[in-house]
């Protein structure tokens, strides 16, 4: 009985270690694709709409 | 907990985003302007054998509207990128051990500035339109590297357990500018040092307000109670 509620409490808090790890990884891929796409990439469409917010961030430009 | 993820993420950034682009559009903005009129050459500060002299003066922001609803626009998704980059550190944080609250919500916008904007700046100055840099890739390379360090160093100085943190932090801090930024060896720039000095300050007093801002404001929409 004690072991069965062990395992339980084990594979709960593996489950709650698994949602943490794809909430991080979830969070910093949103994240780093929408960075790359205002600040970093140089599709002349993107740059140039982007351009005063890239100067004013300080994001290296062109 | 995605959902949480999403709605704080946003909130956050939405806010903190377009107040940072009012900032920007009433200090910043006026003075990319005035610098393009010097990259174009319609004002020219340097002529050949004449003293250094020329107009002071922004173009009004009113002109281009459209130009400056780009500006907020990506503004917002620029500082929604980095509220779901802050809340991954968010889930980082807590997961080891340390509490989330709203006021040291102020101390993770205030690193996040220091670390993607201050930081940089050390050693690679924000640059006014017309201003020749070196390529924009080796840069690019560096800026990233220079946030990331710093954000390594500053965690371990802000969340770290061990006193050997407070060793290694000074090495990540210092290491990218002891490397050093990509610079050509000549100068180029053709707009006036007092409007490149007034650029750099007021990017660098914007990025740190805004930034402070985003801090509270992912903090506390992180904190919130979940509504059932």
């Amino acid at each position: 009985m004690e072991k069965n509620a062990k395992a339980i409490a084990a594979t709960q808090s593996q489950a709650s270690t698994n949602a943490d790890i794809m909430g991080v990884a979830g969070a910093a891929l949103i994240g780093l694709a929408l960075l790359f796409a205002a600040g970093f990439a140089q599709a002349s469409v993107l740059h140039d709409t982007a351009h005063d917010m890239r100067h004013a961030m300080s994001f290296p430009c062109h | 907990m995605l959902k949480k993820i999403v709605t704080s993420a946003v909130f956050a950034g939405v806010g903190a985003g377009v107040l940072a682009a009012l900032l920007q559009l009433a200090l910043v903005v006026p003075l990319i302007m005035e610098a393009e009129l010097f990259e174009s050459g319609a004002r020219v500060h340097f002529p050949e054998g004449g003293s250094p002299q020329s107009d002071r003066g922004a173009p009004s922001v009113w002109e281009e509207p459209l130009r400056h609803i780009y500006t907020v626009g990506f503004s917002a998704v620029t500082f929604t990128a980095y509220a779901f980059l802050m809340i991954a550190g968010f889930l980082l944080a807590e997961r080891f051990g340390h509490e989330v609250t709203t006021r040291r919500g102020l101390f993770w916008g205030l690193c996040g500035g220091l670390a993607v904007v201050i930081a940089p700046a050390i050693s690679m100055p924000p640059e006014l339109p017309g201003a020749i840099g070196a390529e924009v890739g080796p840069r690019q390379a560096w800026y990233l590297s220079c946030v990331v360090l710093t954000l390594i160093g500053l965690s371990q100085i802000g969340l770290g357990t061990r006193a050997r943190y407070m060793m290694t932090a000074p090495v990540f801090l210092l290491a990218p500018h002891l490397i050093g930024a990509p610079h050509l060896d000549t100068y180029f720039g053709v707009a006036p040092p007092e409007l490149a000095s007034e650029f750099v300050a007021r990017v660098m007093g914007v990025a740190l307000i805004s930034w402070t801002l985003l801090g509270l404001f992912a903090a506390y929409f992180w904190t919130r109670p979940e509504e059932t």
